[in-house]
């Protein structure tokens, strides 16, 4: 008879793995960067492919010289990248793109340890360095026609409410802004898919955009065109749910997703940027520790901490 | 609201499959230790004439059990075999005659109060059947009856694969209800509650009509949701009641039984015949025909799966897949607690590659008990007691949850496993310092 395996049980395992997973969050893009390409024009699709590319090409690289193992079969770089390029412009030199590609990977993801390690989300970091370094490119916006115009957000800030687009092409993307965030109908579609398929809870994105929803109607602003301006709705979907940054506690989730929304109206209100999806995700990434061990659950028939 | 779990594959093939006699091994190897405790003192050497139900071993201490002769046949030796937690234990190795003598003292026994209920369960050899393998009568040692409130006999059997429970319920219904008529009678138990899992629907219909006749008992039926027949959260799930940390169910006023336990002391109320064999259910990826088979304890399990056309095996389990032991070979015997005996080819049997965690929370939204494994690992790596204590880690039933939903397959019972030695350690050196 041949030899036995003998292994610690369970002996089962469910078939969701990390490459499923990220295969799904890749997935729940795709909607959203085909609504690109039709609004934006073929360079949409340009710069989404040098991210990509960018994002796994350094992961390989970062690993193969620190001989570790090689992970980009995991497709978490094809996300970042995939995330990098929602957040840009379609207008950025695509040397641009592919320096902020590499920093996601390098500076945020590996550095910190890779996969699962890094305390904040790669590729809204990327985008907040590019804002930093090269903040007259990072806000060129173009409409879909390709002249150039001001997003929805600063016509609002600049009260200029008369030029803004009609709701229905704030839900179909029609309008200034990175390439990615404009077509809440595609990034809905996304979102609804990885809610079903459970790879994220409705947690986050409620509270984030219900608190934006909220503050916004206290403040006597048009919900509406709050709600699918910016990036909210990728912010709340696909950036915030970030598993290694954002707590994994349900209320964790809550208090991240209030936070978040928080932050937001804030920036957007009364800060000197008009939009502050990103600040807000960054700022409550560097809380999650705290949150986490705030909202640890008290086992049951065990004595809290 | 009710504790949560995980949604695994039932598998429950064998379900409407009554249990058939497995033939004659040609010799059974019967271990003294089936049984939480110390082992058995074997009273047999080798060349003595046993029958069916004669004592070979005889409980050692107070936290042990009496081990019979399951065949009627010659003792060919004693030999030290080693078990699957990898201690060696005295077995007593019996080459049966084929005639299944019983032992002329077999005659069912004498109860007329609490005290010689509890003899007679000790004298039958009973130990935990759902698989943890605690000597029953101990359990029903209670001192004080009055604490006891509420039995609840545990027909949950959420493993995948097993369905012997399932038959006990269909085939040997009434003696469920003896042995509830026997707790009644000599413990003054006045509440009963059958967890069982909604999957089983004919067991269901089944004990309800006992029920209706009978007064205090009632079947409690919980979702087929993993691990419904772990013991703490089949009691929550069922009445509401926590056991404490590091407490026994009768911190909580209840006692937990599982269901084949019970019907087995029902029967040997009746007939007085010891614990000598069990149902017990093949199956898995590499059996080509699964059944319930009816061994003699002592059985090589070999012997089950030719029976049951295994074919090259690559990984033998006593027990489901969620909880069950791999053992290191098929010459390993039946048990006392054996309930099943799973089967798996090559591909279910390799354990799947591990990937570094993603931090995605899926352990601890699964863990029943609310755990945090993610947080225990960590804990456990930076070898902090101070955190494993924190974070309850004593309390891991070891039920698997978090393991099998883990997307990166890291060995997060096994850690927690460790984890908990770890904090026993801490607690003892915390101990000495005082």
């Amino acid at each position: 008879m041949k030899k036995l395996i003998s292994s610690v049980s369970p002996h089962f395992h469910s078939p969701v793995t990390t490459q499923r997973i990220m295969l799904d969050v890749v997935l729940a893009l795709l909607p959203a960067a085909v609504a690109s390409v039709i609004i934006f024009g073929w360079r949409a699709a340009l710069v989404i492919g040098v991210c990509v590319a960018v994002c796994v090409f350094s992961e390989w690289g970062f690993e193969k010289l620190c001989k570790k193992e090689n992970t980009i079969t995991d497709l978490s770089a094809v996300v970042t990248g995939m995330l990098l390029a929602f957040n840009l412009p379609v207008t950025i030199p695509l040397w641009q793109a592919a320096f902020g590609s590499l920093a996601a990977i390098v500076v945020v993801k590996q550095l910190f340890g890779g996969i699962g390690q890094n305390f904040a989300n790669p590729a809204i970091t990327a985008r907040i360095i590019m804002m930093t370094a090269f903040s007259g490119t990072m806000t060129a916006w173009v409409a879909p026609d390709g002249v150039s115009c001001a997003t929805p957000l600063a016509l609002i800030t600049k009260g200029e409410m008369s030029s803004l687009p009609s709701l229905s092409s704030m839900f179909l993307g029609l309008r200034g802004g990175c390439l990615g965030e404009t077509c809440i109908l595609a990034l809905l579609i996304g979102g609804a898919y990885l809610l079903i398929k459970r790879v994220i809870s409705w947690h986050t994105p409620v509270a984030f955009i219900g608190t934006v929803a909220l503050m916004s109607l206290l403040c006597g602003k048009d919900v509406l065109y709050e709600l699918m301006s910016g990036g909210l709705v990728l912010g709340a979907f696909f950036m915030a749910t970030d598993y290694s940054s954002s707590p994994a506690t349900k209320p964790g989730k809550l208090i991240a997703g209030v936070f978040c929304g928080l932050i937001t109206i804030l920036i957007r209100f009364w800060g000197n940027f008009p939009e502050g999806v990103s600040f807000s995700i960054l700022l409550m990434n560097i809380l999650t520790p705290y949150i986490e061990r705030l909202t640890r659950a008290k086992p049951l028939g065990g004595v809290k901490r | 609201m009710k504790l949560h779990g995980t949604k695994i594959p039932h598998n429950k093939n064998t379900a409407d499959k009554a249990p058939v006699a497995l033939p004659m091994p040609a010799e059974v190897v019967i271990p003294m230790s089936m049984h939480i405790g110390r082992p058995a003192k074997p009273v047999v050497k080798r060349g003595d004439e046993v029958r069916v139900g004669t004592l070979i071993g005889e409980a050692d201490g107070f936290i042990s059990a009496p081990v019979h002769s399951s065949v009627s046949g010659k003792v060919l030796r004693l030999e030290d075999i080693r078990m699957s937690s990898g201690a060696f234990v005295t077995a007593v190795v019996i080459e049966p005659d084929g005639n299944q003598t019983p032992d002329e003292n077999i005659k069912p026994p004498e109860v007329t109060d609490f005290e010689s209920f509890v003899d007679a369960v000790r004298e039958s050899g009973a130990v935990g059947l759902g698989g943890a393998g605690f000597p029953s009568f101990v359990k029903l040692s209670v001192r004080d009856l009055s604490a006891v409130e509420v039995v609840v006999i545990n027909a949950a059997e959420c493993e995948p694969y097993i369905t012997s429970d399932t038959r006990t319920m269909l085939d040997k219904t009434e003696y469920i209800f003896k042995g509830i008529d026997a707790l009644k009678k000599y413990m003054g138990v006045k509440k009963f509650v059958i967890g069982i899992e909604d999957n089983k629907g004919q067991c269901v219909r089944r004990l309800n009509e006992f029920c209706s006749k009978t007064e205090g008992v009632e079947t409690y039926v919980v979702s087929s949701v993993y691990p419904q027949g772990g013991e703490k959260v089949l009691v929550y799930n069922t009445t509401g009641r926590v056991i404490p940390q590091g407490g026994l169910p009768l911190d909580a006023g209840v006692i937990v039984i599982n269901v084949t336990t019970l019907a087995f002391v029902g029967e040997y109320l009746e007939t007085g015949v010891p614990l000598v064999s069990k149902v017990v259910t093949v199956d898995g990826t590499a059996v080509s025909e699964p059944k319930n088979v009816i061994a003699p304890i002592g059985t090589p399990i070999k012997d089950l799966l030719s029976f049951c056309k295994a074919e090259e095996p690559s990984k033998i389990l006593y027990g489901g897949p969620m909880m069950g032991i791999a053992v290191p070979s098929a010459d390993a015997p039946v048990l006392k607690m054996t309930n099943a005996v799973v089967a798996m080819d090559e591909k279910e049997a390799t354990p799947p590659k591990t990937t570094p965690c993603i931090n995605c929370g899926r352990c601890l939204t699964h863990c029943p008990l609310r755990l945090d494994p993610r947080a225990i690992s960590r804990a456990y790596k930076l070898k902090s007691g101070e955190d494993l204590e924190s974070l309850c880690v004593d309390l891991c039933m070891e039920c698997g949850c978090c393991s099998y939903v883990c997307p990166a397959k890291r060995p997060l019972v096994q850690t927690n496993k460790l984890a908990k030695a770890a904090l026993r350690d801490y607690k003892s050196k915390k101990e000495d310092k005082k």
